[in-house]
This record gives structure tokens, C-alpha cells and sequence, in this order.
């Protein structure tokens, strides 16, 4: 999966999770804290969709490195086949 | 004979709902807890639930009519001749305040004059009056009327209603939301908010206490659950709180049940409400139901499926009506400490700030922990300050033995 096929997969799950939010609308580089009040609720249940639907374990430790769209695809990128 | 399927309670101050969709017709055999409508509110579509077993035989209300909690919807032939008592979390005694249970000899519709959109109610009351106690904020269930036949009059109601001029902005809004129902989802929650607050300022002499916990044992143990868990079974720090609440209130009686009628009742069951904010703005606080007999683990996904269908907007009416006591988390990179408003008729509200590493002092050395500040809103008709003093340490004891949640 390259970054542009990764990015459009991190986005659907992301609507999955959060049916609120526009995924068309989201800033790359911006934190989904602060683009629209991400809480620890929904991290967990993006942390899920991301193991259920790549195969992807993210220890709680680096959720962190999932906070925005940017992050999120390089972080996936670099684990997933 | 038939039984009569009502609108339950919906939660404090929603008194109507819109049916939009029924989930059965004539002939359907429902079993207790099936959901049998959709009925749109303030609060967003409600899933309704049926609380007997039987055969449905006349759906009474169709979709796109507006009622009044306690409005008869459909009629259902049970099967058995003995009809099982509901329990505190049926609709019959949702704590909404309104009168749900059947009242033979007052009409059980009476049609409104100036709002054609709505057909029915179950509180005799004037349209003026209804249309002021909008304006004010003023629970009509809540009032008893001075007119002919028992009917709550306009003065009944500016009786009621606070002063004009000291009227919060909030009303406002609420008198714009109650002249345009339908078309605004985001004004009708906002109204409700209003409303339930307004009232809850008004009715209940809060108290508050607040204390800072150290739950650095609590933050450690869960992580070192969470890193050996399956991603799907990892728990929130947000359920631990919820757990150690609900043991809390079963331990120290006086936080976790309704005032009604100037008297206050525990619930024999502990049901805490867990506030949730939607995306753009308002916030719901349906219960997770039983809370102290859950296992962490069916305790977090309860939690979890909750928090979904509240922002999906499909929450159960029994899970709204249900909160004995709630908890306002404000997570993650908020605040220190949040002193919240008790939702009326409950009497007892819990927030928890943001967890934060601080300085603090173990065995004589400052050493960097984790703190959490928990603060206690309570109803001061109910409890004093020195039981809620008692209940505040109780509960960060609990957080202190998490392997015992």
C-alpha cells in the first residue's frame, strides 16, 4: 500500500469510528484533538479499526504518533505490508 | 385486554418526541427490551423499548406525530394474565418528572391550540401557559395547577418561572428553540440543556467538595494491562472511575438516586450516567446500566458501544431516563478540576479533571506523580457536606486498589 492508497484507508476507518466527523475536510498536519475533539475514546476505537482492518498492533505507548492524518500514515506506513 | 405501550420518560426535561419510525405493526410478537420505535427528540433519535412480552395490536400513534411522554403509542396483548412490576429503570419511573403512569380520569390526549404540530398531551395547561413555561424554563410536570379541573394556569406558571429580568440567556434560547421544534436538532439539545439547568440551578442547593487524588498506582496498572491485552480489550481510564463511582455509591448511600415530590429515594440500582460530548457542540449522559456488577472488561465495552450510539444519535430511552448519579470525565489535556451541575431529579454529580504529573510529597520526598482532582456536586436537601466528604474518599480509596474494580 503506498501513502496516498494509505492515507485514503486511514480516513475511512476514521469516519467509521467517528460517522460526526468530515473526513473530506481534515488538515494533514493538524492534530484530530484539535480538529474536532478526538478524545481517548476515540483513539482506542481508531487504535481497534487500525489492528481489525491492517493488521496493525499500536501499543499505547505510540499512540501519540497516530494524533493527525501526517503522522498516522507515516507511522503505518512503516508497518504495514 | 389490551396493554397500553407509552412514550417512557426520556431523561430530564424532554417531555415530547416525535415518532418517525415503528420497528413493528399489527400481529408482531415483541419480547421484553425489544426496541420497538424510533421516536426523534432534543436529545437527538431514541431508540424506544418495549418492556413486556406479547403481541403487538394497534399501533396508535403513526410516524411524523408529535407526543407527550406518557401518550399511549400502540396497544400489546401480553402473554401472561400477571404483569411482571417494573423495575426502577422501567419507563414508568424514569426520573423525567412527568407523569407516565396512566391517569383514568383525565383525557389521555387534549389538542393544542396554537402548536398543530403538536397533538397531544398529558398535563392539562393552557396553551399561553404552555408557551410561557417554554419561555421560562419552567417544568410544567413539575407544577400543580390552580385552574379548573387541577389545569396549570399562566400565573401558575410566571409563579413558577423566575423573574424576567433575572431570566439567563439561556432561556432565551430555549423560547426561540421552543418556537421552531423541528428545525433546528443542535437549538432543541440546546434547549433541553438549557432547561434541565436552569431548573437544577433553581431547584437544588448545590455543595461542592473537591480533592487531589494520587493515581499513579491506578495509571500503572492500567498500563500494564492495557500492554498485554488484545487492542480490543484495552480499558480506558475513564472505566475504572465509572466502577469505582458505582461501588462508591453502593457503599454510601445518599448520591446515587432521585428527589421527587420533596423527598429523596435511592435507587436500588446503581445506574451511573457517563456525560459525553458531541462533535459540535452539546452532550448527552445516558447510563450504563448495573454498573457495579460489571466486570471491567463488559463494563468497557457497555462504555464503548454507549459513547458510538450516543454520538450516532441512537441511544435507548431507558439508558437516558436511567442515570441514578453521573460522572463528567473532561479527559486529556482539559482542566484541573470541573465543578459540574447535578441533572435533576438525581442528586449527586461527579467530575474528574485531566490527569496531570505534578510535584507531590511520598514519605517525606517531592517526587513527581500522577494527580487526579475528583470534585463531588450534591444536593445539600439529601447529604451534608461531611457525607460527601466520607463518599469523595471512599471513592479515591477505590482508585487506590484497582485491581480490585
Amino acid at each position: 500500500m503506498n501513502r496516498e492508497e494509505l492515507a485514503k484507508r486511514v480516513l475511512e476507518l476514521l469516519t467509521e469510528i467517528a460517522p460526526d466527523v468530515d473526513a473530506a475536510g481534515v488538515l494533514p498536519g493538524v492534530a484530530f484533538r484539535d480538529q474536532f475533539d478526538f478524545d481517548s475514546m476515540d483513539t482506542l476505537n481508531f487504535a481497534i479499526a487500525l489492528h481489525r482492518e491492517l493488521g496493525v498492533e499500536v501499543p499505547e505507548a505510540d499512540y501519540a504518533q497516530l494524533a493527525s492524518l501526517e503522522k498516522c500514515v507515516a507511522y503505518l506506513a512503516a508497518r504495514v505490508r | 385486554m389490551p396493554r397500553e405501550f407509552r412514550l417512557p420518560a426520556l431523561g430530564a426535561d424532554m417531555d415530547e418526541g416525535t415518532i418517525v419510525q415503528w420497528h413493528v405493526a399489527p400481529g408482531s410478537r415483541v419480547k421484553r427490551g425489544d426496541v420497538v420505535a424510533v421516536v426523534e427528540t432534543d436529545k437527538g433519535a431514541i431508540d424506544v423499548e418495549i418492556f413486556e412480552d406479547g403481541v403487538v395490536r394497534e399501533i396508535v400513534v403513526p410516524p411524523g406525530q408529535k407526543v407527550a411522554v406518557g401518550t399511549v403509542l400502540a396497544l400489546v396483548e401480553a402473554d401472561a394474565e400477571v404483569r411482571v412490576a417494573p423495575t426502577s429503570t422501567a419507563p414508568a419511573e424514569g426520573p423525567g418528572g412527568a407523569p407516565a403512569a396512566p391517569a383514568a380520569s383525565e383525557p389521555a390526549v387534549e389538542a393544542m391550540a396554537t402548536a398543530p404540530a403538536t397533538v397531544a398531551s398529558r398535563v392539562k395547561i393552557s396553551p399561553a401557559g404552555r408557551k410561557r413555561a417554554g419561555e421560562l424554563g419552567v417544568d410544567i410536570a413539575m407544577l400543580h395547577g390552580t385552574g379548573p379541573g387541577g389545569a396549570i394556569t399562566l400565573e401558575d406558571v410566571e409563579a413558577a418561572g423566575p423573574a424576567p429580568s433575572s431570566a439567563p440567556a439561556a432561556v432565551a434560547d430555549l423560547a426561540t428553540a421552543v418556537e421552531a421544534p423541528a428545525t433546528d436538532a443542535r437549538a432543541g439539545m440546546r434547549a433541553a440543556i438549557a432547561a434541565a439547568m436552569s431548573r437544577s440551578k433553581r431547584e437544588i442547593p448545590h455543595y461542592y467538595l473537591s480533592t487531589t487524588v494520587d493515581v499513579t498506582p491506578a495509571t500503572q496498572w492500567l498500563a500494564a494491562h492495557n500492554a498485554q491485552a488484545p487492542v480490543a480489550g484495552r480499558l480506558l481510564f475513564a472505566a475504572l472511575l465509572v466502577k469505582a463511582l458505582a461501588l462508591t455509591c453502593r457503599a454510601t448511600p445518599g448520591f446515587s438516586g432521585f428527589h421527587r415530590d420533596g423527598r429523596y429515594e435511592e435507587s436500588p440500582g446503581v445506574h451511573v450516567g457517563v456525560a459525553v460530548a458531541l462533535r459540535g457542540g452539546g452532550l448527552v449522559a445516558p447510563a450504563i446500566m448495573d454498573t457495579a456488577q460489571q466486570p471491567l472488561s463488559v463494563l468497557m465495552e457497555a462504555f464503548r458501544a454507549l459513547v458510538a450510539r450516543a454520538r450516532a444519535g441512537r441511544l435507548r430511552a431507558s439508558e437516558l431516563a436511567a442515570p441514578t448519579i453521573v460522572l463528567t470525565s473532561l479527559g486529556e489535556d482539559s482542566v484541573d478540576a470541573v465543578f459540574p451541575i447535578i441533572q435533576p431529579p438525581q442528586v449527586a454529580i461527579v467530575g474528574a479533571g485531566a490527569i496531570v504529573q505534578r510535584p507531590w510529597v511520598v514519605d517525606g520526598a517531592v517526587v513527581p506523580r500522577q494527580l487526579l482532582t475528583l470534585t463531588l456536586g450534591a444536593d445539600h436537601r439529601v447529604t451534608d457536606g461531611r457525607l460527601g466528604a466520607q463518599f469523595l474518599a471512599r471513592l479515591a480509596a477505590r482508585l487506590a486498589d484497582p485491581a480490585a474494580l
